[in-house]
C-alpha cells in the first residue's frame, strides 16, 4: 500500500530474466530496456518468438489505471489509437516482492525529431495531420491524451505514421489532467487550466512542433507567454504554420478537426515552402547518382538507332560512289 | 459510497527536526484522526548527496499514512501536485480496501484480486479521487536553510491549486509556517478554495534557527479538528470516514 515515491521507480532487470505472470502464467524473456518514466520501466521482451513492450511498476494502481485506458481504446475501435494491449498480470519476483506489469504491442520506429531531420520538414504537416486525426477520434470517445510530448511519440514506417506510445496521462474530458510534463503543459505556461478538454492536447501538440527546433527546450522566464511567442517567431521553418500554432497555444481551436483543416490548407498551398533544409547527404547522394543512370538508360535506344542510320548512310554513300565509279569506267 | 472529505497535511521541509516531540509519533496520531501526512524533502539544486536529516521524511509519511518524496527545489512544482494526488489515491484505496474486506472477508485487498476485477475497483478509486472534496493544510518549514527555497515553494503551491482545481471535487487549502513567532506554527493563509493571493504573503516570512517539526504537526492537526467542529455545526456533510478509522 505504501508507495514511496521517494524511492527510485526504476526497476533494473538483467537481460534474459523471465517475467512470469502470477494469474495467467505467461512467460516473457527480457531483451533490453526501452525506457523508464515516473511510474514504471518499459522493457523489450519476447514470448514465442514475438517481441513485445512490457511495462513494470511497483505502483500497482498506476498500472491498473493505464490498463483501464488501453482497454477503453480497444472497446471503442481498432488498433490505430495507441499500441494494443496484450496481457496484464503480476510477477512475483524471486526475492518475493510483487510487481504489476502489462504487455503491449511493440512499435518499432524513429523518434519524431530524428525522422524530421532525416526526411525533411515537409513531413511536419503530414505527420501532425495524422496525429490530429487520431486525437479527434480520441476526443470523440470522451478522452484527452494528456501527457502529449516528443518522448511519447514515435514514427513507424514505411509508410510513415506518427503514433503515440504511452497512455499514462489519458484522462476523461472534464476531469483534471492525470499526468503531464511541464514544458508541454498549458498550466505551467500560465495559458490555461489543467482541466482535460481537446484544446489541452492541441496546446501540447503545438509545443511538440516548436520543440523540434529547440531540442533542449527553453525556460519560461519572467513572462512565460511572451517567451513562448518569441521562441515561436524565431523558428523560420515554421513561418507557414505560425498562425495555426499560435491559435493552438491560445486555445482557439475547439476541435482537432478545425486545426487539421487549417494545417491541410497550408500544406496544400506551400508544397515547397520548407525544402530540403535538412535532408541527409546520404539521401541526396542516392538521388544524384541514380538520376544520370536513368537518363543513360533512356538515351540508350536513341543512340543505338542513330548508329544504325549512320551505318546505312555510309553504306548508301559507298554504294553510290561505287556505282558512279563503274559508270565512269564503262563510259 | 459516501463521498467524504479527504484531509491531508503536506509538510515541506529540508531537514531534521531538532525540537519537541517525535514528528513520526504525531503523524500516526494524525492518521488516527483521519488526516494523512505527506512529506516533501527539498534538496538544494547543487546538493548531490542526500543529507541524513531527510531520512526522517520517509518515516513521518509512513507513520502518517501518506507518501513522501525527496526532490531538488527545481522539481518542486510537479512533485507537490504528484505527492498530493498520490496521497489521495492511497487514502481512497485504503477506504476501498476496507469496503472490500467487509464484503470479501478479512485479509482481502485490491492486490489480491485478479487484474480484471482490480481494474474495476481502480475505476471506483479514480472516480472518488476526481469527485471527493479535499482539504490540504500545507506546513512549510521556514527555518534559515529553507529561506532561499521559499519563492519556489510559493510557485509550487500556486501550481498545486491549479492542478487540484481542475478536479470536479471541491478543494480547500490553508498554509502555515513553522517555527512560529510565539506559537509552534503561524497561519499564512486561512482555508481558501484558491491560492492565487499567496504571492504577497511569502516574501514577508522571516526564518528562524530551530526546526520543531513535531509540535508544528500537532498544531496543524488541531487546526483541522477546530475546522471540523465548526463545520459540523453548520453542515452535516462529514463522511463516515472518521468513524471507520479514516
Amino acid at each position: 500500500m505504501m508507495n514511496q515515491l521517494g524511492k527510485s521507480q526504476d526497476i533494473e532487470l538483467s537481460l534474459g530474466t523471465f517475467v512470469t505472470g502470477k494469474w495467467y502464467k505467461r512467460s516473457y524473456r527480457i531483451l533490453r530496456k526501452l525506457g523508464s518514466g515516473a511510474c514504471g520501466t518499459v522493457y523489450l521482451a519476447e514470448r514465442q518468438g514475438k517481441q513485445y513492450a512490457l511495462k513494470l511498476s511497483r505502483n500497482g494502481s498506476s498500472i491498473t489505471t493505464e490498463v483501464n485506458v488501453l482497454k477503453t481504446f480497444q472497446k471503442v475501435q481498432g488498433k490505430t489509437l495507441g499500441p494494443s494491449l496484450v496481457d496484464v498480470d503480476d510477477w512475483i519476483q524471486p526475492g518475493g516482492g510483487a510487481l504489476s506489469f502489462y504487455v503491449m504491442e511493440y512499435l518499432k520506429g524513429k523518434e519524431l525529431i530524428t525522422f524530421i531531420k532525416q526526411h525533411g520538414n515537409e513531413w511536419i504537416g503530414v505527420l501532425v495531420m495524422q496525429l490530429l486525426t487520431d486525437l479527434e477520434q480520441l476526443h470523440d470517445t470522451g478522452w484527452v491524451f494528456g501527457d502529449l510530448k516528443t518522448d511519447n511519440l514515435i514514427v513507424t514506417y514505411p509508410p510513415a505514421r506518427l503514433r503515440w506510445i504511452d497512455v499514462g496521462g489519458t484522462t476523461q474530458i472534464g476531469r483534471a489532467i492525470k499526468e503531464y510534463t511541464e514544458f508541454y503543459d498549458r498550466g505551467y505556461w500560465g495559458m490555461g487550466s489543467r482541466k482535460a478538454n481537446p484544446s489541452y492536447d492541441l496546446f501540447a501538440l503545438a509545443m511538440v512542433v516548436i520543440q523540434l527546433y529547440y531540442p533542449h527546450r527553453f525556460e519560461k522566464g519572467q513572462d512565460p507567454e511572451k517567451t513562448l511567442i518569441r521562441k515561436l517567431h524565431q523558428v523560420k521553418e515554421l513561418t507557414a504554420y505560425q498562425a495555426i500554432l499560435k491559435n493552438a497555444l491560445y486555445g482557439k481551436y475547439n476541435s482537432s478537426g478545425a486545426m487539421r483543416h487549417d494545417i491541410q490548407q497550408v500544406a496544400l498551398k506551400h508544397p515547397t515552402s520548407t525544402t530540403n533544409f535538412s535532408r541527409s547527404p546520404q539521401v541526396k547522394k542516392k538521388f544524384s547518382s541514380s538520376a544520370p543512370q536513368s537518363r543513360q538508360q533512356k538515351n540508350a535506344p536513341y543512340r543505338r538507332g542513330s548508329k544504325v542510320w549512320e551505318g546505312i548512310g555510309i553504306g548508301v554513300m559507298v554504294g553510290l560512289f561505287y556505282m558512279i565509279y563503274i559508270v565512269i569506267q564503262w563510259l | 459510497m459516501n463521498k467524504g472529505t479527504i484531509k491531508q497535511i503536506l509538510l515541506i521541509t529540508d531537514g531534521c527536526s531538532n525540537q519537541g516531540e517525535d514528528p513520526a509519533a504525531v503523524a500516526s496520531l494524525a492518521l488516527q484522526q483521519g488526516i494523512t501526512v505527506n512529506v516533501i524533502g527539498v534538496l538544494e539544486n547543487d546538493q548531490t548527496e542526500q543529507p541524513e536529516g531527510l531520512e526522517e521524511v520517509e518515516e513521518i509519511s509512513l507513520s502518517g499514512g501518506g507518501v513522501s518524496q525527496i526532490v531538488y527545489a527545481k522539481a518542486l512544482s510537479q512533485t507537490v501536485q504528484m505527492v498530493t494526488r498520490q496521497g489521495m489515491t492511497q487514502t481512497l484505496q485504503g477506504v476501498v480496501n476496507q469496503e472490500l474486506q467487509s464484503i470479501l472477508g478479512s485479509g482481502k485487498n485490491m492486490e489480491e484480486l485478479p487484474p480484471d476485477q482490480r481494474g474495476e475497483v481502480m475505476e471506483v478509486v479514480d472516480e472518488l479521487g476526481e469527485t471527493s472534496d479535499l482539504q490540504v493544510l500545507v506546513l512549510v518549514d521556514t527555518s534559515a536553510s529553507m529561506h532561499s527555497k521559499l519563492p519556489t515553494v510559493q510557485d509550487s503551491l500556486y501550481d498545486l491549486s491549479l492542478s487540484l482545481n481542475a478536479r470536479m471535487g471541491k478543494n480547500r487549502f490553508s498554509i502555515f509556517s513553522f517555527p512560529g513567532k510565539r506559537k509552534a506554527i503561524d497561519k499564512i493563509v486561512d482555508w481558501t478554495p484558491e491560492l492565487n493571493a499567496i504571492a504577497s504573503v511569502f516574501p514577508k516570512l522571516t526564518s528562524g534557527g530551530i526546526t520543531p517539526t513535531g509540535p508544528a504537526l500537532r498544531e496543524a492537526m488541531n487546526h483541522f479538528s477546530k475546522k471540523k467542529r465548526v463545520r459540523s455545526l453548520i453542515t452535516r456533510d462529514e463522511s463516515a470516514r472518521e468513524e471507520s478509522g479514516y
